[in-house]
């Protein structure tokens, strides 16, 4: 493969308290994959993009964004959370949240200007959501909320996206918005980390998989490496799932 | 002693205008930082604050022998900090939430305060006296130079509040997401916190440590209910602050003998019970009117599709049934049918009903709109 490597992670363990979390993973992400990041619950998905954003401090291990630390590194990078991380209640509106995606490039102080407005109000309206940038966000459908999020992230215009469930509780149009946008974004070039549950998407969606339990159990293209050994090994019962040709 | 005349005495009186000002401070910078204490689910941190303040001012006490406001307030803010990142130590290195790390800490420090505070009383001075003010709070005492310590925190407070309006309001939000944007989330916390603390503290003197925290929050979740921007929440907090200090004061100046602190807290209360139920948008009033429209509505809408089903299997829409027959239909009622008829969606001719042209367009529009949506 001459491709780049996008993100590196090396010898990477993280614990919250005494069990490990994730374990000595090690892990090459090439450039302009979309990938998906499979898993049962607990199996460290959401911890192993957290690290790499330098949300978490791992106990041992180094993480790479093209060769530097992540916090030189971080306009490279845009994160979408789990929905259900923040408190929609907040008093803001749609518009403002999207904002929210230009403060990294502004640095401390500097405040939101036409520049900076106009790019939120195109990511608003690349996810459908242009009419409703005016709502408060408590009401906003799940699906809208989380448009929202990846408008948020698409405004940062960065190279590696991570995204983290970002397909939970969405109404079916919802997904297929999200998907396209993704699909878009690895057109053109990028990186797409995606921690995903839907193991029936999974080849439709992506072009790589890292199945992950505590441990790294593979990584690679879906076509050559999301069988049922991989899956039993992951998912720990005898899995089997029917890809659809 | 009448409006008017209440009002000249407020700038003539220097006592009831030291007062007056110094509470309408007070409310305006706690019910602003109160906002962020709110929305960052902290509302209990301000009685821990409050509560983890009084052994700073016994110590403080203890160590100068003055009982200088200032001096007594330095003490007071260092206590209530050490409490504050002691809280936020428990939880962050322990298994223990955040209810039970603030009980602890709250009890812990207040349990010492009072200690102390008979320690003082006990000890052969005759200055001692009057430290338990702080329990319950003292407008009265308040002076001149209080009122401008107090103006000038709150004006440092604004100017930074406004500098970093921007990363405030991003870490309130969303935590993880400022880690990942560059910010430095520890330090907005400090200075969140940092001033959540002085607020208190400056409070104290007033208020008193047991009545505090609800100068932080009453302002605060009334101010919620009439707005969905951060900006104008903690603009409106600060007013209902400001005003429930004004007219805390004015209460307690025109009836003789109750204490200012304890009237400011209940005025502010009134703001949140008010907004509670009056607003119209989050309020408890609007809320149960809109339903029970949104159920009439239903009922309405659930007969018309019932009627339209029928008239469905007839060529002629306007063709007349029985009333009888809608009487097995469990939304249907008399004031249903009654509303159709003056919506002009039926009509009636005796005993039998018939589905305009207007009734059967509807229909087919709800109906289209329900199956869709199933």
């Amino acid at each position: 493969m001459n491709k780049k490597i996008a993100v590196k992670v090396d010898d990477l363990t993280v614990a919250y308290n005494y069990k490990p979390v994730l374990w000595d993973i090690d892990l090459e992400i090439p450039e302009g994959v979309l990938m998906a990041i499979v898993g049962p619950n607990g199996a460290g998905k959401s911890t192993l993009i957290k690290s790499i954003l330098g949300i978490l401090k791992p106990i041992a291990g180094s993480i790479s964004i093209y060769g530097k630390p992540y916090i030189k590194q971080r306009k490279l990078v845009a994160y979408v959370p789990q929905k259900g991380s923040v408190d929609w209640d907040f008093p803001t509106t749609a518009l403002d949240v999207v904002l929210m995606g230009t403060y990294g490039s502004l640095g401390w102080i500097k405040r939101p200007r036409q520049k900076e407005k106009k790019a939120a109000l195109e990511a608003l309206e690349k996810v459908g959501m242009l009419s409703l940038k005016n709502r408060q966000i408590s009401q906003l459908s799940g699906g809208q909320q989380q448009r929202i999020f990846l408008a948020r992230a698409l405004v940062q215009n960065a190279s590696i996206y991570f995204m983290d469930e970002p397909f939970q509780g969405v109404d079916a149009t919802t997904e297929i918005a999200i998907i396209n946008i993704l699909k878009e974004l690895r057109k053109a070039g990028k990186t797409v980390i995606v921690v995903h549950h839907d193991l029936q998407t999974v080849p439709e969606y992506f072009d790589w998989v890292t199945f992950l339990n505590v441990k790294k159990i593979a990584t690679g293209p879906v076509k050559d490496i999301f069988n049922d050994e991989n899956l039993t090994k992951t998912y720990g019962i005898n899995y089997k799932v029917s890809i659809q040709e | 002693m009448d409006l008017q005349e209440y009002i000249s005495l407020v700038f003539s009186d220097y006592t009831l205008r030291t007062i007056t000002f110094g509470t309408a401070i007070l409310g305006a910078v706690t019910g602003m930082l109160g906002s962020f204490a709110v929305l960052r689910k902290e509302s209990l941190l301000g009685d821990a604050i409050s509560h983890a303040a009084l052994p700073g001012i016994a110590i403080a006490f203890l160590i100068t022998g003055i009982k200088d406001g200032n001096v007594l307030l330095i003490g007071a803010l260092i206590s209530g900090l050490i409490g504050t990142f002691w809280i936020r130590g428990i939880v962050a290195k322990t298994h223990l939430k955040s209810d039970t790390a603030l009980g602890l800490i709250l009890s812990l420090f207040f349990g010492f305060g009072m200690l102390l505070l008979t320690f003082i009383q006990k000890q052969p001075d005759a200055n001692q006296a009057g430290l338990d003010k702080y329990l319950f709070g003292q407008a009265a005492t308040l002076v001149e130079s209080d009122v401008w310590m107090m103006t000038i925190s709150t004006g440092v407070c604004l100017f930074i509040l406004m500098l970093f309006w921007k990363e405030f309001k991003l870490l309130l939000f969303d935590k993880d997401y400022t880690k990942t944007l560059g910010f430095n989330t520890q330090l907005i916390d400090i200075l969140i916190t940092t001033f959540i603390v002085l607020a208190i503290v400056l409070g104290l003197q007033t208020v008193g440590v047991v009545l505090m925290s609800a100068m932080l929050l009453a302002p605060a979740a009334a101010a919620r209910q009439w707005t969905n921007s951060l900006a104008t929440m903690v603009f409106l907090a600060a007013l209902f602050g400001a005003l429930s200090g004004v007219f805390g004061t004015a209460i307690s100046a025109s009836q003789n003998n109750l204490s200012t602190g304890p009237i400011i807290v209940l005025v502010a209360s009134v703001f949140v019970m008010f907004s509670f139920v009056f607003s119209p948008s989050r309020g408890l009033l609007f809320k149960q009117l809109r339903f029970i429209k949104n159920r009439r509505d239903l009922e309405l809408h659930k007969t018309l599709a019932f009627m339209f089903h029928i008239a469905e299997n007839h060529k002629n829409i306007s063709h007349p049934h029985a009333i009888k027959i809608l009487n097995n239909f469990q939304g249907y009622t008399r004031k249903t049918l009654q509303k159709l008829v003056k919506k002009n969606y039926v009509t009636l001719h005796g005993n039998m009903w018939s589905l305009t042209d207007e009734g059967f367009k509807t229909a087919s529009n709800l109906y289209n709109q329900q199956s869709r949506h199933e």
